[in-house]
Protein backbone atom coordinates (compact mmCIF):
# COMPACT_ATOMS: atom_id res chain seq x y z
CA UNK A 1 0.00 0.00 0.00
CA UNK A 2 2.57 2.42 1.06
CA UNK A 3 4.68 1.12 -2.63
CA UNK A 4 1.34 2.48 -4.55
CA UNK A 5 1.50 5.37 -2.53
CA UNK A 6 4.83 6.04 -3.35
CA UNK A 7 4.03 5.32 -6.99
CA UNK A 8 1.29 7.23 -7.42
CA UNK A 9 2.36 9.95 -6.04
CA UNK A 10 5.57 10.13 -7.97
CA UNK A 11 6.61 13.08 -10.01
CA UNK A 12 6.73 11.36 -13.54
CA UNK A 13 3.49 9.24 -12.62
CA UNK A 14 1.77 12.95 -12.12
CA UNK A 15 3.14 14.29 -15.49
CA UNK A 16 2.15 10.90 -17.46
CA UNK A 17 -1.21 11.04 -16.40
CA UNK A 18 -0.65 14.75 -17.51
CA UNK A 19 0.16 13.60 -20.79
CA UNK A 20 -2.60 11.39 -21.07
CA UNK A 21 -5.14 14.56 -20.12
CA UNK A 22 -3.04 16.47 -23.01
CA UNK A 23 -4.06 13.94 -25.59
CA UNK A 24 -7.69 13.99 -24.86
CA UNK A 25 -7.68 17.59 -24.93
CA UNK A 26 -6.52 17.81 -28.32
CA UNK A 27 -8.33 14.62 -29.52
CA UNK A 28 -11.56 16.13 -28.10
CA UNK A 29 -10.85 19.59 -29.21
CA UNK A 30 -10.27 18.05 -32.81
CA UNK A 31 -13.76 16.48 -32.83
CA UNK A 32 -15.21 19.44 -31.35
CA UNK A 33 -15.11 20.84 -35.05
CA UNK A 34 -17.00 18.55 -36.66
CA UNK A 35 -21.01 18.19 -36.14
CA UNK A 36 -20.69 14.66 -36.09
CA UNK A 37 -18.47 13.83 -33.74
CA UNK A 38 -18.80 17.15 -31.44
CA UNK A 39 -20.38 15.57 -28.89
CA UNK A 40 -18.12 12.64 -28.17
CA UNK A 41 -15.50 15.54 -28.86
CA UNK A 42 -16.55 17.80 -25.86
CA UNK A 43 -17.32 14.55 -23.75
CA UNK A 44 -13.24 13.09 -24.66
CA UNK A 45 -12.04 16.58 -23.27
CA UNK A 46 -14.05 16.38 -20.00
CA UNK A 47 -12.38 13.20 -19.51
CA UNK A 48 -8.87 14.67 -19.67
CA UNK A 49 -9.77 17.15 -17.70
CA UNK A 50 -10.43 14.63 -14.76
CA UNK A 51 -7.53 13.03 -15.65
CA UNK A 52 -5.59 16.38 -14.99
CA UNK A 53 -7.32 17.15 -11.97
CA UNK A 54 -7.01 13.94 -10.32
CA UNK A 55 -3.27 14.23 -11.07
CA UNK A 56 -2.98 17.27 -9.43
CA UNK A 57 -4.34 16.13 -6.37
CA UNK A 58 -1.93 13.45 -5.86
CA UNK A 59 0.62 15.91 -5.25
CA UNK A 60 2.31 14.63 -2.20
CA UNK A 61 2.46 18.06 -0.66
CA UNK A 62 -1.05 18.63 -0.08
CA UNK A 63 -1.96 18.00 3.47
CA UNK A 64 -5.39 16.79 5.43
CA UNK A 65 -6.68 20.58 5.81
CA UNK A 66 -5.62 21.51 1.98
CA UNK A 67 -7.69 18.50 1.04
CA UNK A 68 -10.77 19.65 3.01
CA UNK A 69 -10.31 23.05 1.77
CA UNK A 70 -10.10 21.92 -1.79
CA UNK A 71 -13.24 19.46 -1.31
CA UNK A 72 -15.57 22.54 -0.03
CA UNK A 73 -14.32 24.87 -2.89
CA UNK A 74 -15.46 22.29 -5.63
CA UNK A 75 -18.23 21.73 -3.98
CA UNK A 76 -19.17 25.12 -4.08
CA UNK A 77 -18.45 25.63 -7.40
CA UNK A 78 -20.27 22.04 -8.26
CA UNK A 79 -22.90 23.42 -6.69
CA UNK A 80 -23.54 26.84 -8.25
CA UNK A 81 -21.80 25.47 -12.22
CA UNK A 82 -24.19 22.53 -12.39
CA UNK A 83 -27.61 24.28 -11.96
CA UNK A 84 -26.31 26.88 -14.03
CA UNK A 85 -25.08 24.92 -17.13
CA UNK A 86 -28.67 22.82 -16.73
CA UNK A 87 -31.34 26.00 -16.34
CA UNK A 88 -29.95 28.53 -18.51
CA UNK A 89 -32.70 28.81 -21.64
CA UNK A 90 -30.71 28.45 -24.59
CA UNK A 91 -31.40 31.83 -25.90
CA UNK A 92 -29.19 32.71 -22.79
CA UNK A 93 -26.28 30.87 -23.60
CA UNK A 94 -24.15 33.10 -25.26
CA UNK A 95 -24.06 35.29 -21.64
CA UNK A 96 -23.86 32.22 -19.73
CA UNK A 97 -20.22 31.09 -21.77
CA UNK A 98 -19.30 34.81 -21.06
CA UNK A 99 -20.04 34.19 -17.22
CA UNK A 100 -17.78 30.81 -17.27
CA UNK A 101 -15.39 32.34 -18.78
CA UNK A 102 -15.14 34.87 -16.72
CA UNK A 103 -14.76 33.28 -13.68
CA UNK A 104 -11.51 31.72 -15.67
CA UNK A 105 -9.99 34.78 -15.80
CA UNK A 106 -10.96 35.43 -11.88
CA UNK A 107 -9.54 32.24 -10.76
CA UNK A 108 -6.28 33.27 -12.63
CA UNK A 109 -5.89 36.96 -11.12
CA UNK A 110 -6.90 35.17 -7.93
CA UNK A 111 -3.84 32.81 -8.05
CA UNK A 112 -1.33 35.40 -9.27
CA UNK A 113 -2.74 37.35 -6.14
CA UNK A 114 -2.06 34.23 -3.33
CA UNK A 115 1.36 33.27 -5.22
CA UNK A 116 2.68 37.03 -4.44
CA UNK A 117 1.97 37.36 -0.87
CA UNK A 118 3.66 33.81 -1.20
CA UNK A 119 6.87 34.77 -1.87
CA UNK A 120 6.06 38.21 0.11
CA UNK A 121 6.30 40.35 -3.09
CA UNK A 122 9.53 39.16 -3.80
CA UNK A 123 9.49 38.87 -7.18
CA UNK A 124 12.66 40.84 -8.53
CA UNK A 125 14.86 37.48 -7.66
CA UNK A 126 12.88 35.29 -10.62
CA UNK A 127 11.67 37.19 -13.24
CA UNK A 128 10.90 34.14 -14.96
CA UNK A 129 8.02 33.42 -12.56
CA UNK A 130 7.49 37.60 -11.51
CA UNK A 131 6.39 38.48 -15.46
CA UNK A 132 4.14 35.60 -16.11
CA UNK A 133 2.49 36.44 -12.37
CA UNK A 134 2.13 39.47 -13.47
CA UNK A 135 0.61 39.14 -16.76
CA UNK A 136 -1.60 36.85 -15.60
CA UNK A 137 -3.06 39.23 -12.85
CA UNK A 138 -3.56 41.97 -15.33
CA UNK A 139 -5.25 39.53 -18.25
CA UNK A 140 -6.91 37.70 -15.60
CA UNK A 141 -8.65 40.37 -14.23
CA UNK A 142 -9.38 42.32 -17.57
CA UNK A 143 -10.91 39.04 -18.39
CA UNK A 144 -13.28 38.36 -15.35
CA UNK A 145 -14.39 42.01 -15.57
CA UNK A 146 -14.88 42.34 -19.19
CA UNK A 147 -17.03 38.70 -19.27
CA UNK A 148 -19.21 40.37 -16.64
CA UNK A 149 -19.83 43.19 -18.61
CA UNK A 150 -20.40 41.39 -21.72
CA UNK A 151 -22.37 39.12 -19.48
CA UNK A 152 -24.65 42.14 -18.45
CA UNK A 153 -25.33 43.59 -21.64
CA UNK A 154 -26.50 40.02 -23.40
CA UNK A 155 -28.57 39.76 -20.52
CA UNK A 156 -29.98 43.21 -20.35
CA UNK A 157 -28.56 44.38 -17.33
CA UNK A 158 -26.90 46.89 -18.90
CA UNK A 159 -27.61 48.62 -22.13
CA UNK A 160 -26.60 46.89 -25.56
CA UNK A 161 -26.15 50.12 -26.66
CA UNK A 162 -22.04 51.49 -26.81
CA UNK A 163 -21.91 53.49 -24.11
CA UNK A 164 -19.21 56.21 -24.99
CA UNK A 165 -16.98 56.99 -22.03
CA UNK A 166 -15.72 60.58 -23.38
CA UNK A 167 -11.65 60.66 -24.06
CA UNK A 168 -12.02 56.49 -23.70
CA UNK A 169 -9.18 55.37 -25.91
CA UNK A 170 -6.78 57.84 -23.92
CA UNK A 171 -8.45 56.50 -20.35
CA UNK A 172 -8.12 52.92 -21.35
CA UNK A 173 -4.49 53.56 -22.85
CA UNK A 174 -3.74 54.74 -18.98
CA UNK A 175 -5.01 52.15 -17.16
CA UNK A 176 -2.93 49.89 -18.90
CA UNK A 177 0.03 51.90 -18.08
CA UNK A 178 -0.87 52.21 -14.34
CA UNK A 179 -1.11 48.75 -14.28
CA UNK A 180 2.00 47.48 -16.44
CA UNK A 181 3.58 50.22 -14.24
CA UNK A 182 2.75 48.89 -11.24
CA UNK A 183 3.96 45.44 -12.39
CA UNK A 184 7.37 46.79 -13.44
CA UNK A 185 7.54 48.48 -9.93
CA UNK A 186 7.04 45.27 -8.42
CA UNK A 187 9.52 43.50 -10.88
CA UNK A 188 11.93 45.89 -9.74
CA UNK A 189 11.87 45.17 -6.28
CA UNK A 190 9.29 47.32 -4.53
CA UNK A 191 7.18 44.55 -2.45
CA UNK A 192 3.96 46.58 -2.07
CA UNK A 193 0.89 44.52 -1.92
CA UNK A 194 -0.76 47.48 -2.22
CA UNK A 195 0.75 47.79 -6.13
CA UNK A 196 -0.20 44.45 -6.33
CA UNK A 197 -4.07 45.60 -5.80
CA UNK A 198 -3.57 48.28 -7.80
CA UNK A 199 -2.65 46.05 -10.72
CA UNK A 200 -5.99 43.93 -9.99
CA UNK A 201 -7.86 47.39 -10.12
CA UNK A 202 -6.80 49.06 -12.83
CA UNK A 203 -7.36 46.57 -14.77
CA UNK A 204 -10.77 45.64 -13.40
CA UNK A 205 -11.52 49.18 -14.76
CA UNK A 206 -10.09 48.63 -18.04
CA UNK A 207 -11.99 45.15 -18.68
CA UNK A 208 -15.04 47.22 -17.63
CA UNK A 209 -14.32 50.06 -19.59
CA UNK A 210 -13.28 48.72 -22.95
CA UNK A 211 -16.04 46.54 -23.11
CA UNK A 212 -18.83 49.06 -22.45
CA UNK A 213 -18.19 50.76 -25.30
CA UNK A 214 -18.98 48.21 -27.21
CA UNK A 215 -22.14 47.42 -29.28
CA UNK A 216 -24.31 44.09 -28.09
CA UNK A 217 -23.75 43.23 -32.00
CA UNK A 218 -20.11 42.70 -31.91
CA UNK A 219 -20.51 40.49 -28.08
CA UNK A 220 -19.96 37.00 -29.58
CA UNK A 221 -16.37 38.37 -30.69
CA UNK A 222 -16.02 40.14 -27.47
CA UNK A 223 -16.61 36.71 -25.70
CA UNK A 224 -14.28 35.15 -27.78
CA UNK A 225 -11.28 37.16 -27.31
CA UNK A 226 -11.69 37.10 -23.67
CA UNK A 227 -12.00 33.11 -24.09
CA UNK A 228 -8.68 33.25 -25.57
CA UNK A 229 -7.26 36.13 -22.96
CA UNK A 230 -8.25 33.57 -20.40
CA UNK A 231 -6.17 31.05 -22.06
CA UNK A 232 -3.48 32.91 -22.39
CA UNK A 233 -3.16 33.77 -18.81
CA UNK A 234 -3.67 30.41 -17.56
CA UNK A 235 -0.76 29.57 -19.78
CA UNK A 236 1.11 32.36 -17.47
CA UNK A 237 0.38 31.19 -14.85
CA UNK A 238 1.10 27.37 -15.80
CA UNK A 239 4.80 29.26 -16.52
CA UNK A 240 4.82 30.86 -12.83
CA UNK A 241 3.44 27.60 -11.22
CA UNK A 242 5.79 25.20 -13.32
CA UNK A 243 3.05 23.36 -14.18
CA UNK A 244 2.62 21.79 -17.81
CA UNK A 245 -0.70 20.81 -17.39
CA UNK A 246 -1.69 24.65 -17.37
CA UNK A 247 0.64 25.98 -19.94
CA UNK A 248 -0.02 23.30 -22.49
CA UNK A 249 -4.31 23.20 -22.28
CA UNK A 250 -4.52 27.71 -21.42
CA UNK A 251 -2.16 27.75 -25.00
CA UNK A 252 -4.04 25.62 -27.11
CA UNK A 253 -6.91 27.65 -26.17
CA UNK A 254 -4.96 30.75 -26.63
CA UNK A 255 -3.97 30.31 -29.81
CA UNK A 256 -7.48 27.84 -31.10
CA UNK A 257 -9.54 30.93 -29.14
CA UNK A 258 -7.45 33.65 -31.49
CA UNK A 259 -8.48 31.48 -34.72
CA UNK A 260 -11.76 31.28 -33.60
CA UNK A 261 -12.56 34.87 -32.99
CA UNK A 262 -10.84 35.54 -36.63
CA UNK A 263 -13.09 33.20 -38.11
CA UNK A 264 -16.25 34.90 -36.22
CA UNK A 265 -14.99 38.31 -37.19
CA UNK A 266 -14.79 37.42 -40.81
CA UNK A 267 -18.09 36.56 -40.73
CA UNK A 268 -19.52 39.82 -39.67
CA UNK A 269 -16.85 41.71 -42.00
CA UNK A 270 -15.39 42.97 -38.93
CA UNK A 271 -11.77 43.26 -38.29
CA UNK A 272 -10.65 42.38 -34.75
CA UNK A 273 -9.22 45.52 -33.97
CA UNK A 274 -11.79 47.30 -34.99
CA UNK A 275 -14.11 45.61 -32.61
CA UNK A 276 -12.05 46.01 -29.53
CA UNK A 277 -11.39 50.10 -30.09
CA UNK A 278 -15.27 50.18 -30.36
CA UNK A 279 -15.87 51.55 -33.77
CA UNK A 280 -18.83 50.13 -34.34
CA UNK A 281 -21.36 51.97 -31.66
CA UNK A 282 -19.06 55.48 -32.54
CA UNK A 283 -21.49 56.62 -34.90
CA UNK A 284 -24.04 54.82 -34.58
CA UNK A 285 -26.06 57.35 -31.98
CA UNK A 286 -26.54 59.75 -34.57
CA UNK A 287 -27.56 57.59 -37.24
CA UNK A 288 -30.51 56.07 -34.80
CA UNK A 289 -31.21 59.64 -33.59
CA UNK A 290 -32.08 60.86 -37.13
CA UNK A 291 -35.47 59.24 -36.99
CA UNK A 292 -35.51 57.43 -40.00
CA UNK A 293 -35.69 61.01 -41.45
CA UNK A 294 -33.15 59.89 -44.69
CA UNK A 295 -35.72 56.96 -45.20
CA UNK A 296 -37.94 57.42 -47.92
CA UNK A 297 -40.83 55.57 -47.98
CA UNK A 298 -43.71 54.36 -44.97
CA UNK A 299 -43.89 50.99 -43.27
CA UNK A 300 -46.92 49.44 -44.12
CA UNK A 301 -48.34 46.90 -41.42
CA UNK A 302 -50.28 43.72 -41.89
CA UNK A 303 -52.11 41.30 -40.03
CA UNK A 304 -51.77 37.79 -39.54
CA UNK A 305 -54.70 36.54 -41.84
CA UNK A 306 -53.46 38.84 -44.58
CA UNK A 307 -49.63 37.10 -43.84
CA UNK A 308 -51.49 33.35 -44.11
CA UNK A 309 -53.27 34.65 -47.56
CA UNK A 310 -49.75 35.09 -49.02
CA UNK A 311 -47.90 32.18 -47.92
CA UNK A 312 -50.58 29.80 -48.67
CA UNK A 313 -50.41 31.29 -52.38
CA UNK A 314 -46.46 30.97 -52.59
CA UNK A 315 -44.51 28.39 -54.03
CA UNK A 316 -41.02 29.18 -51.76
CA UNK A 317 -41.04 30.85 -48.53
CA UNK A 318 -37.84 31.30 -47.29
CA UNK A 319 -37.29 31.74 -42.99
CA UNK A 320 -35.05 34.26 -42.10
CA UNK A 321 -34.48 33.75 -38.05
CA UNK A 322 -32.76 36.55 -35.54
CA UNK A 323 -32.74 37.23 -32.18
CA UNK A 324 -36.45 37.90 -31.60
CA UNK A 325 -37.01 34.68 -32.79
CA UNK A 326 -34.73 33.42 -29.97
CA UNK A 327 -35.93 35.89 -27.47
CA UNK A 328 -39.91 34.86 -28.36
CA UNK A 329 -38.72 31.05 -27.89
CA UNK A 330 -40.76 31.01 -31.53
CA UNK A 331 -38.86 27.99 -32.58
CA UNK A 332 -41.22 25.46 -32.03
CA UNK A 333 -43.92 27.59 -33.70
CA UNK A 334 -41.99 28.47 -36.78
CA UNK A 335 -41.25 24.37 -37.10
CA UNK A 336 -45.48 24.19 -36.27
CA UNK A 337 -45.99 26.59 -39.43
CA UNK A 338 -43.48 25.10 -41.73
CA UNK A 339 -45.15 21.88 -41.30
CA UNK A 340 -48.28 23.27 -42.24
CA UNK A 341 -46.92 24.65 -45.35
CA UNK A 342 -44.97 21.83 -46.14
CA UNK A 343 -48.24 19.96 -45.80
CA UNK A 344 -49.34 22.31 -49.05
CA UNK A 345 -46.48 21.54 -50.86
CA UNK A 346 -44.86 25.29 -50.08
CA UNK A 347 -40.97 24.58 -49.90
CA UNK A 348 -39.54 25.92 -46.81
CA UNK A 349 -36.10 26.77 -46.10
CA UNK A 350 -34.56 28.98 -43.58
CA UNK A 351 -31.77 31.56 -44.71
CA UNK A 352 -28.72 31.40 -41.43
CA UNK A 353 -26.66 34.21 -41.40
CA UNK A 354 -23.38 33.54 -39.65
CA UNK A 355 -23.89 36.14 -36.53
CA UNK A 356 -28.03 35.83 -36.72
CA UNK A 357 -29.19 35.86 -33.05
CA UNK A 358 -26.21 36.60 -30.47
CA UNK A 359 -23.47 34.13 -31.59
CA UNK A 360 -22.63 32.32 -34.56
CA UNK A 361 -24.95 29.41 -35.14
CA UNK A 362 -27.51 30.22 -32.36
CA UNK A 363 -30.19 30.10 -34.75
CA UNK A 364 -28.99 26.49 -35.72
CA UNK A 365 -29.06 25.43 -32.56
CA UNK A 366 -32.72 27.02 -31.43
CA UNK A 367 -33.67 25.25 -35.08
CA UNK A 368 -32.12 22.17 -34.31
CA UNK A 369 -33.75 22.00 -30.97
CA UNK A 370 -37.15 22.16 -32.70
CA UNK A 371 -36.44 19.71 -34.94
CA UNK A 372 -35.91 21.29 -38.05
CA UNK A 373 -34.12 18.54 -40.73
CA UNK A 374 -30.88 20.26 -40.59
CA UNK A 375 -30.82 20.33 -45.11
CA UNK A 376 -33.48 23.17 -44.79
CA UNK A 377 -30.97 25.50 -42.76
CA UNK A 378 -29.11 27.07 -45.63
CA UNK A 379 -25.54 29.47 -44.77
CA UNK A 380 -25.66 32.85 -46.75
CA UNK A 381 -23.95 32.00 -49.76
CA UNK A 382 -25.97 28.93 -50.57
CA UNK A 383 -29.76 31.04 -49.69
CA UNK A 384 -28.94 34.30 -51.36
CA UNK A 385 -29.04 33.50 -55.41
CA UNK A 386 -32.65 32.07 -54.17
CA UNK A 387 -34.08 34.97 -52.97
CA UNK A 388 -34.52 36.11 -56.36
CA UNK A 389 -36.87 32.82 -56.71
CA UNK A 390 -38.65 33.42 -53.30
CA UNK A 391 -42.52 34.43 -53.19
CA UNK A 392 -42.29 34.69 -49.37
CA UNK A 393 -39.12 36.03 -47.44
CA UNK A 394 -40.27 35.96 -43.51
CA UNK A 395 -37.96 37.57 -41.17
CA UNK A 396 -38.81 36.80 -37.95
CA UNK A 397 -37.12 39.09 -35.39
CA UNK A 398 -34.15 39.47 -37.73
CA UNK A 399 -32.76 43.21 -38.23
CA UNK A 400 -28.92 43.99 -39.16
CA UNK A 401 -28.55 40.86 -40.95
CA UNK A 402 -30.58 42.03 -43.59
CA UNK A 403 -30.25 45.69 -43.96
CA UNK A 404 -29.22 46.46 -47.03
CA UNK A 405 -27.67 49.54 -46.21
CA UNK A 406 -24.51 46.88 -45.77
CA UNK A 407 -24.64 46.72 -49.81
CA UNK A 408 -25.55 49.95 -51.07
CA UNK A 409 -24.84 53.08 -47.76
CA UNK A 410 -21.17 53.51 -47.50
CA UNK A 411 -21.46 55.77 -44.77
CA UNK A 412 -23.58 53.10 -42.75
CA UNK A 413 -21.69 51.78 -39.57
CA UNK A 414 -22.38 47.98 -40.81
CA UNK A 415 -21.20 49.12 -44.95
CA UNK A 416 -19.41 46.00 -46.18
CA UNK A 417 -21.29 43.41 -44.03
CA UNK A 418 -22.38 40.45 -45.85
CA UNK A 419 -25.72 40.47 -45.48
CA UNK A 420 -28.85 38.16 -46.66
CA UNK A 421 -30.63 39.37 -49.66
CA UNK A 422 -33.66 39.36 -48.37
CA UNK A 423 -35.22 42.33 -50.45
CA UNK A 424 -34.47 40.55 -53.86
CA UNK A 425 -37.87 38.32 -52.72
CA UNK A 426 -41.24 38.56 -54.80
CA UNK A 427 -42.74 39.73 -51.04
CA UNK A 428 -41.32 40.37 -47.31
CA UNK A 429 -43.11 40.03 -44.15
CA UNK A 430 -41.08 41.34 -41.16
CA UNK A 431 -42.42 39.96 -37.70
CA UNK A 432 -40.86 42.71 -35.52
CA UNK A 433 -42.02 43.48 -31.41
CA UNK A 434 -41.76 47.46 -32.77
CA UNK A 435 -40.22 49.75 -35.05
CA UNK A 436 -36.92 49.70 -32.62
CA UNK A 437 -33.32 49.90 -34.12
CA UNK A 438 -31.41 46.75 -33.73
CA UNK A 439 -28.34 45.85 -32.03
CA UNK A 440 -26.39 47.83 -34.39
CA UNK A 441 -28.71 50.75 -33.43
CA UNK A 442 -29.40 51.38 -36.76
CA UNK A 443 -32.20 52.39 -38.55
CA UNK A 444 -33.06 49.41 -41.54
CA UNK A 445 -34.92 50.99 -44.76
CA UNK A 446 -35.75 47.31 -45.44
CA UNK A 447 -38.82 48.05 -43.04
CA UNK A 448 -39.62 51.10 -45.79
CA UNK A 449 -39.16 49.06 -48.59
CA UNK A 450 -42.67 49.05 -50.73
CA UNK A 451 -42.34 45.02 -50.79
CA UNK A 452 -42.01 44.76 -47.08
CA UNK A 453 -45.25 44.22 -44.63
CA UNK A 454 -44.95 44.09 -40.59
CA UNK A 455 -46.40 42.18 -38.62
CA UNK A 456 -46.06 43.79 -34.97
CA UNK A 457 -46.04 41.84 -31.68
CA UNK A 458 -44.21 38.79 -29.97
CA UNK A 459 -42.92 36.30 -32.99
CA UNK A 460 -44.33 33.35 -30.88
CA UNK A 461 -47.73 34.59 -30.90
CA UNK A 462 -47.82 35.97 -34.02
CA UNK A 463 -46.38 32.73 -35.56
CA UNK A 464 -48.96 30.72 -33.95
CA UNK A 465 -51.67 33.29 -35.19
CA UNK A 466 -50.83 33.02 -38.54
CA UNK A 467 -50.65 28.78 -38.60
CA UNK A 468 -53.92 29.01 -37.23
CA UNK A 469 -55.05 31.53 -39.59
CA UNK A 470 -53.51 28.83 -42.43
CA UNK A 471 -55.85 25.96 -41.36
CA UNK A 472 -58.61 28.00 -41.76
CA UNK A 473 -58.04 28.56 -45.34
CA UNK B 1 6.78 21.12 -7.55
CA UNK B 2 9.03 20.54 -10.28
CA UNK B 3 6.72 19.03 -12.83
CA UNK B 4 8.19 19.41 -16.00
CA UNK B 5 9.17 15.98 -17.93
CA UNK B 6 12.60 17.34 -19.25
CA UNK B 7 13.97 19.08 -16.64
CA UNK B 8 13.03 16.39 -14.65
CA UNK B 9 15.51 13.92 -16.31
CA UNK B 10 18.04 16.88 -15.53
CA UNK B 11 17.71 17.64 -11.83
CA UNK B 12 20.75 20.54 -11.52
CA UNK B 13 19.15 22.55 -14.52
CA UNK B 14 19.04 25.90 -13.95
CA UNK B 15 16.27 28.11 -14.24
CA UNK B 16 16.88 29.66 -16.75
CA UNK B 17 16.67 26.59 -19.08
CA UNK B 18 13.86 25.45 -17.15
CA UNK B 19 11.92 28.73 -18.55
CA UNK B 20 13.27 27.90 -22.13
CA UNK B 21 11.87 24.56 -22.13
CA UNK B 22 8.83 25.41 -20.83
CA UNK B 23 8.61 28.13 -23.80
CA UNK B 24 9.35 25.78 -26.22
CA UNK B 25 6.31 23.61 -24.79
CA UNK B 26 4.16 27.18 -25.15
CA UNK B 27 4.73 27.66 -28.71
CA UNK B 28 4.19 23.89 -29.49
CA UNK B 29 1.02 23.66 -27.27
CA UNK B 30 0.17 27.40 -29.59
CA UNK B 31 0.58 25.66 -32.90
CA UNK B 32 -1.53 22.83 -31.84
CA UNK B 33 -4.50 25.16 -30.81
CA UNK B 34 -3.73 27.11 -34.28
CA UNK B 35 -4.37 23.36 -36.25
CA UNK B 36 -6.71 22.12 -34.54
CA UNK B 37 -8.98 25.10 -35.39
CA UNK B 38 -8.52 25.05 -39.17
CA UNK B 39 -11.64 25.21 -40.48
CA UNK B 40 -14.83 25.21 -38.85
CA UNK B 41 -18.58 25.52 -39.74
CA UNK B 42 -20.02 28.34 -38.40
CA UNK B 43 -22.69 25.74 -36.78
CA UNK B 44 -20.34 25.09 -34.46
CA UNK B 45 -18.00 28.27 -33.87
CA UNK B 46 -20.47 28.94 -30.74
CA UNK B 47 -19.98 24.94 -29.20
CA UNK B 48 -16.16 25.64 -29.72
CA UNK B 49 -15.75 28.71 -27.79
CA UNK B 50 -17.64 27.03 -25.18
CA UNK B 51 -15.50 23.66 -25.45
CA UNK B 52 -12.24 25.82 -25.27
CA UNK B 53 -13.88 27.81 -22.56
CA UNK B 54 -14.01 24.81 -20.47
CA UNK B 55 -10.62 23.31 -21.27
CA UNK B 56 -9.22 26.95 -19.63
CA UNK B 57 -11.00 25.71 -16.50
CA UNK B 58 -7.56 24.42 -16.43
CA UNK B 59 -6.56 27.21 -13.92
CA UNK B 60 -8.37 25.25 -11.70
CA UNK B 61 -5.08 23.21 -10.76
CA UNK B 62 -3.71 26.23 -10.09
CA UNK B 63 -5.49 26.82 -7.17
CA UNK B 64 -4.73 23.05 -6.64
CA UNK B 65 -0.87 23.59 -6.56
CA UNK B 66 -1.15 26.96 -5.19
CA UNK B 67 -3.02 25.43 -1.84
CA UNK B 68 -0.45 23.15 -1.01
CA UNK B 69 2.19 26.01 0.24
CA UNK B 70 0.13 28.90 1.20
CA UNK B 71 0.20 29.45 4.86
CA UNK B 72 -1.68 32.49 5.69
CA UNK B 73 -5.77 32.77 6.37
CA UNK B 74 -6.15 35.18 3.05
CA UNK B 75 -4.07 33.31 0.96
CA UNK B 76 -6.34 30.66 1.44
CA UNK B 77 -9.39 32.19 1.21
CA UNK B 78 -8.15 33.57 -2.04
CA UNK B 79 -7.32 30.36 -3.53
CA UNK B 80 -10.94 28.68 -2.35
CA UNK B 81 -12.78 31.08 -3.89
CA UNK B 82 -10.14 30.61 -7.29
CA UNK B 83 -10.85 26.48 -7.35
CA UNK B 84 -14.58 27.85 -6.80
CA UNK B 85 -14.20 29.52 -9.84
CA UNK B 86 -11.92 26.80 -11.54
CA UNK B 87 -14.58 24.19 -11.00
CA UNK B 88 -17.89 26.90 -12.25
CA UNK B 89 -15.60 27.20 -14.99
CA UNK B 90 -14.75 23.43 -15.82
CA UNK B 91 -18.21 22.01 -14.90
CA UNK B 92 -20.48 25.09 -16.02
CA UNK B 93 -18.48 25.05 -19.45
CA UNK B 94 -18.71 21.43 -20.39
CA UNK B 95 -22.20 20.96 -19.23
CA UNK B 96 -23.49 23.78 -21.30
CA UNK B 97 -21.17 22.75 -24.36
CA UNK B 98 -22.99 19.23 -24.06
CA UNK B 99 -26.35 20.84 -24.20
CA UNK B 100 -26.01 23.04 -27.22
CA UNK B 101 -24.40 20.11 -28.92
CA UNK B 102 -27.20 17.68 -28.06
CA UNK B 103 -29.43 20.23 -30.31
CA UNK B 104 -27.11 18.98 -32.93
CA UNK B 105 -28.18 15.10 -32.71
CA UNK B 106 -29.87 13.48 -35.42
CA UNK B 107 -30.34 9.98 -34.02
CA UNK B 108 -33.89 8.82 -33.43
CA UNK B 109 -34.90 9.47 -30.14
CA UNK B 110 -37.64 12.22 -30.86
CA UNK B 111 -39.73 13.51 -28.66
CA UNK B 112 -42.42 11.98 -27.70
CA UNK B 113 -45.46 13.75 -29.68
CA UNK B 114 -42.75 14.66 -32.31
CA UNK B 115 -42.66 10.86 -32.62
CA UNK B 116 -45.19 10.15 -35.09
CA UNK B 117 -44.42 13.38 -37.33
CA UNK B 118 -40.92 12.77 -37.78
CA UNK B 119 -40.30 11.12 -41.38
CA UNK B 120 -37.31 8.86 -41.98
CA UNK B 121 -35.85 11.78 -44.30
CA UNK B 122 -34.99 13.82 -42.11
CA UNK B 123 -32.17 11.86 -40.61
CA UNK B 124 -30.82 12.09 -44.52
CA UNK B 125 -28.58 15.11 -43.84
Amino acid sequence: MGLAAIFLQDDNFIIAMYIVAFSLFITGLTRLTSPTTAVRGNKIAAVGMLVAVVATLLNPDLDGSDYLLIAIGIAIGTAVGIPSARNVKMTAVPQMVALFNGVGGGAVALIAWAEFRQVDGDLSEDLAVGIPLMFGAIIGSVSFWGSNVAFGKLQGLITGRPVRIPGGFFVNIALLLIAIGAAIAILAGSESEGLFVLILVAAAVLGNLAVLPIGGADMPVVISTLNAFTGLSAAAAGIALHNTALIVAGMIVGASGTILTDQMAKAMNRSIGAVLMGGFGGEAPAASGGEGSEIEGTVRSTSSADVAIQLAYARQVVVVPGYGMAVAQAQHTVRELAKALEKRNIEVKYAIHPVAGRMPGHMNVLLAEADVPYDQLKEMDDINPEFGRTDVSLVIGANDVTNPDARMKADSPIYGMPILNVDESASIIVLKRSMASGFAGIENPLFYNEKTQMLFGDAKASVADITSELGQL
Amino acid sequence: MNLLPLVAAAAETSSGSRLLTEIAILLLAAFVGFQVISKVPNTLHTPLMSGTNAIHGIVLLGGLIAIAYADDFFSRVIIVIAIIFGTINVIGGFLVTDRMLGMFKRKPDPTPEEAPAKAPAADGA
